[in-house]
């Protein structure tokens, strides 16, 4: 009598560990599905011209969304990227037009380099404004980055007073061409945008798992009071995070205008939403202390040759945000139930252990 | 055992058990409740008295064993059952909501409606007046319970339970918050009910207080009843004695190592507590290498919040402190890990791990720095690191790279004393380092202090444990209300020493009981 029911938890048991295998891997799953789907459905999918383009699609949003990953592993959320995306924008394209007046009747011009680099710190100032916020003035990550939303969206709007700062190709006398490199230029086959993203991810994913940074980010989302009294600088953690994302939105912003050759002051809104979204289905925890950068990446890469897929197929974009929805709703179902099954195995396995 | 009339029972548990977290909370309890009486209920910390009373409030259900109310076979599956069995209970943990009024908290889940549903306001906070009338409480009854004190939210939590019309009212810690004109507010209040037959079943760590108004006493230790009697027919040398008992366990032997230099010095330490007083009461005290300092004190004495004062976890407390002589100006918890301190914290779970994270990531979280090359944990050594404390603590686990929840309390607590241990640390804080695991976790923890004594490292640790506290300290420090009312060596404290300095300061009925307390010993 007692032999069956247990025998039976043990065949549960191990049906229960392959179906987590599974479940674990689901946004790769959900990769190929979608891979697979659009090469049939779609004509030109499978083409390298197509594949190229949808790439630089998701850099776009896989830039985001990595750091929104660290933001919310540590049990925050960035709802500023976005603004940020846009002020970069105007930062670099102002500078590549006007440069900087001094007011004494000489202006500074930049080189593009020298460009990118203000306008990378510009986005990390931001961040850095949103982790002085949470950390030194204790407000809800939700609220200082929602204001801080508004704030860098409207200054996007004032420095050029609505208007789009067009034709950024500079001047060869000021030193100033160049910039549309970033978004249009090409290395070994692949566009530089590609590039910059398998630099930042890997560093990104380095960072994560072999450094105490990265260890202290996990600790800090899983159990913020323990993280203090092991001595971590749970602050400066919290700095870095939001500093660190804040640098990929101003990559995003630097790269969109010089895809356009030019700066719009609404660039970038709701993107931090598609960069939530790509975390969350990538199996980053809500809750803080879970997530991985090659998770988001897929996750990135999932939701954009969705949506790319729908276009190509003549799906209307209402239906297409239907469809983003639900993948993203069935994709967090599907992450607590593993929760569940998870921790059912693990009982199940103690109790086997004894 | 006496002769009381068998009819006055009106709750019976009979051989109750409760297993938790693998751990035995309740053995075999037999407890009677005796209507129109105070029936007491005492015990040290983790002795299981609030489980048997959760089990009685129908919060927790036990593994094994009867319940019996009016002679009839009871089980409650919630505590609403229990209420509706008229069972009330005032939790020692205040089970109130803050964000709403006092009449709304007196009547949660019992709204007084009228016909159409709506809740009547006036008629709700009309009948919670009068409950808090009756209490003297001093609050109107829409307030905000957030921004009452702490002992007129206890008051509120009594209400609660009075208000219920309980035939059986247990009372878990309900003076711990409260000031002496309470106390006897809340006495005359117990007084009414007894005479009114409710059964009422009262725990306290304050002996005066159980002296004064029990009628019946049951004596707790480690799950067991180790006494039932007649509150006349005992004084409390009895009283302590079956709490204390005298079955040793197994504390490691100590050996006869002569701790050497102060390594540790801390003078001064006050912490302001929010409601204001002090909750670190002016407190001093030294510790040699290889010392084990043991600090004895009830709940609320004060003694984690010294530990949180040493390691910096509190901005606003004041002090020095000193390791091998120099003064510690650093004041965050970082920089202290590095001068050498190091805290095991009581709520292992809140506090002590991450634990989401493995065993390994665990273990070496408060250490990295020592695997870092440049800016790289260096895998190898970090792996060779954990393989060595998992063994020398004996960590009962698979694979380091398991979830650090999967483990059992004893060894999650290994795991935190590991990750303390991998800081290399001069002087170890350890605060109830054996609370809520199993035997033979216990002695291993114990060895394991042992051995770091002998290897000349300081060790302080706070305990509610008599027993712990006298077999494991080389001197004995006791505080109460935040304040150090006694140091003792070894050589020469006796337990009733101990317990009555750590009851100094609980009010004037036990302080002047203290010394004649001292003398019979």
């Amino acid at each position: 009598m007692t032999d069956i029911p247990a025998r039976a938890a043990h065949a549960s048991a191990s049906s229960g560990s392959a179906l987590l295998t599974l479940m674990k891997l689901r946004t790769f799953i959900a990769l190929i599905a979608v891979l697979v789907f659009f090469s049939i459905a779609a004509p030109n999918f499978l083409s390298a011209a197509n594949l190229i383009l949808m790439a630089k699609h998701v850099a776009l949003n896989a830039f985001l969304a990595m750091g929104m990953t660290f933001v919310i592993i540590t049990g925050g959320i960035d709802l500023s990227v976005g603004s940020i995306v846009g002020l970069c924008g105007m930062v670099a394209g102002y500078l590549v037009l006007n440069g900087i007046d001094l007011q004494i009747g000489y202006t500074i011009y930049f080189n593009v380099v020298e460009i990118a680099l203000i306008t990378l710190a510009v986005g990390i100032l931001i961040g850095a404004v949103n982790g002085l916020l949470i950390t030194r003035l204790n407000v809800a990550p939700f609220i200082a980055t929602l204001g801080v939303l508004y704030v860098a969206r409207g200054l996007a709007l004032l420095s050029s007073d609505g208007r789009t700062f067009p034709n950024l190709v500079g001047k060869p006398e000021l030193g100033t061409t160049g910039f549309g490199f970033l978004g249009a230029g090409r290395l070994v086959g692949l566009p530089v945008s590609i590039w910059i993203l398998i630099v930042v991810a890997l560093g990104a994913a380095y960072l994560a798992r072999y450094t105490p940074l990265g260890r202290h980010i996990f600790a800090v989302g899983g159990n913020e009071r323990a993280a203090r009294i092991s001595g971590v600088r749970v602050n400066m953690v919290k700095m870095f995070v939001y500093m660190f994302s804040g640098f990929c939105a101003a990559i995003v912003g630097l790269i969109i205008s010089s895809e356009l050759m030019a700066s719009h002051p609404a660039t970038g809104e709701s993107f931090e939403l598609n960069a939530i979204a790509a975390a969350v289905l990538g199996g980053t925890s809500m809750s803080g202390g879970r997530g991985t950068i090659g998770g988001t990446i897929v996750g990135a890469f999932v939701i954009g040759i969705l949506s790319d897929g729908l276009v190509m197929m003549g799906v209307s974009s209402f239906w297409q945000m239907v469809i983003k929805g639900l993948v993203i709703i069935v994709a967090v179902v599907v992450d607590q139930a593993q929760r569940r099954l998870q921790q059912r195995v693990t009982l199940m396995q103690m109790a086997k252990a004894g | 055992m006496n002769t009381v009339l068998s009819q006055d029972v009106i709750l019976k548990l009979e051989d109750v058990s409760k297993v938790s977290a693998g751990t035995v909370a309740v053995k075999q309890a037999n407890f009677e409740v005796r209507k129109g009486a105070v029936n007491v209920l005492v015990g040290e910390n983790g002795a299981g008295k609030s489980t048997l009373m959760k089990i009685i409030a129908g919060v927790e259900q036990p593994t094994a064993g009867r319940i019996l109310l009016d002679g009839n076979e009871v089980s409650f599956s919630s505590s609403g059952d229990a209420v509706n069995r008229g069972i009330g209970m005032v939790f020692q943990e205040l089970n109130l909501f803050g964000n709403m009024t006092v009449a709304e908290n007196i009547f949660a889940t019992r709204e007084i409606t009228n016909r159409f549903g709506k809740i009547d306001r006036k008629e709700q906070e009309r009948r919670a007046g009068e409950f808090l009338d009756r209490l003297e409480a001093g609050t109107r009854p829409d307030m905000l319970v957030e921004d009452l004190r702490i002992g007129q939210q206890q008051l509120v939590e009594i209400a609660k339970a009075v208000s219920l019309d309980a035939r059986i009212l247990i009372m878990d810690e309900p003076t711990s918050a409260l000031s002496a004109s309470e106390v006897e507010i809340l006495f005359k209040v117990i007084a009414d009910l007894k005479a009114r037959g409710v059964a009422i079943v009262y725990i306290s760590h304050r002996l005066e207080e159980l002296i004064r108004i029990g009628d019946y006493i049951t004596v707790l230790r480690d799950g067991r009843i180790t006494g039932q009697e007649e509150m006349r027919h005992v004084d409390t040398q009895w009283i302590v004695r079956q709490m204390i008992g005298s079955d040793a366990k197994d504390f490691a032997k100590a050996d006869d190592h002569v701790p050497g230099e102060e390594i540790f010095r801390a003078e001064d330490i006050c912490l302001p507590r929010a409601t204001g007083g002090l909750a670190v009461d002016h407190v001093s005290l030294s510790l040699r290498a290889g010392e084990i300092l043991g600090i004895y004190g009830l709940m609320g004495a004060g003694r984690s919040e010294l530990f949180d004062c040493i390691m910096g976890r509190h901005g606003h407390a004041s002090g020095k402190i000193f390791i091998d002589g120099k003064h510690i100006r650093e004041r965050d918890t970082t920089r202290r890990i590095r001068r050498g301190l190091a805290l095991i914290p009581e709520d292992r779970q809140r506090e002590g791990l991450v634990s989401i994270l493995s065993v390994a990531s665990n273990l070496t979280l408060a250490s990295l720095s020592r695997f870092v090359r440049l800016f790289h944990i260096r895998g190898g050594d970090e792996r060779q690191a954990v393989t060595e404390m998992v063994r020398e603590l004996s960590i009962k686990v698979a694979d380091p790279a398991q979830e650090v929840s999967s483990l059992s309390g004893g060894n999650q607590q290994k795991v935190v004393i590991g990750k303390a241990l991998l800081t290399g640390p001069k002087v170890l804080l350890m605060d109830e380092p054996s609370r809520g695991i199993d035997v033979g976790a216990k002695a291993d923890v114990f060895r394991t202090m042992r051995k770091l004594s002998r290897d000349g490292l300081g060790i302080l640790f706070a305990t509610s444990d008599l027993d712990e506290v006298m077999a494991l300290s080389d001197r004995i420090a006791v505080m109460s209300n935040g304040k150090l009312t006694g140091m003792f060596d070894r050589a020469e404290a006796t337990e009733a020493a101990i317990v009555a300095a750590s009851a100094l300061g609980h009010g004037p009925a036990l302080a002047r009981l203290a010394p004649e307390h001292g003398e019979q010993r």
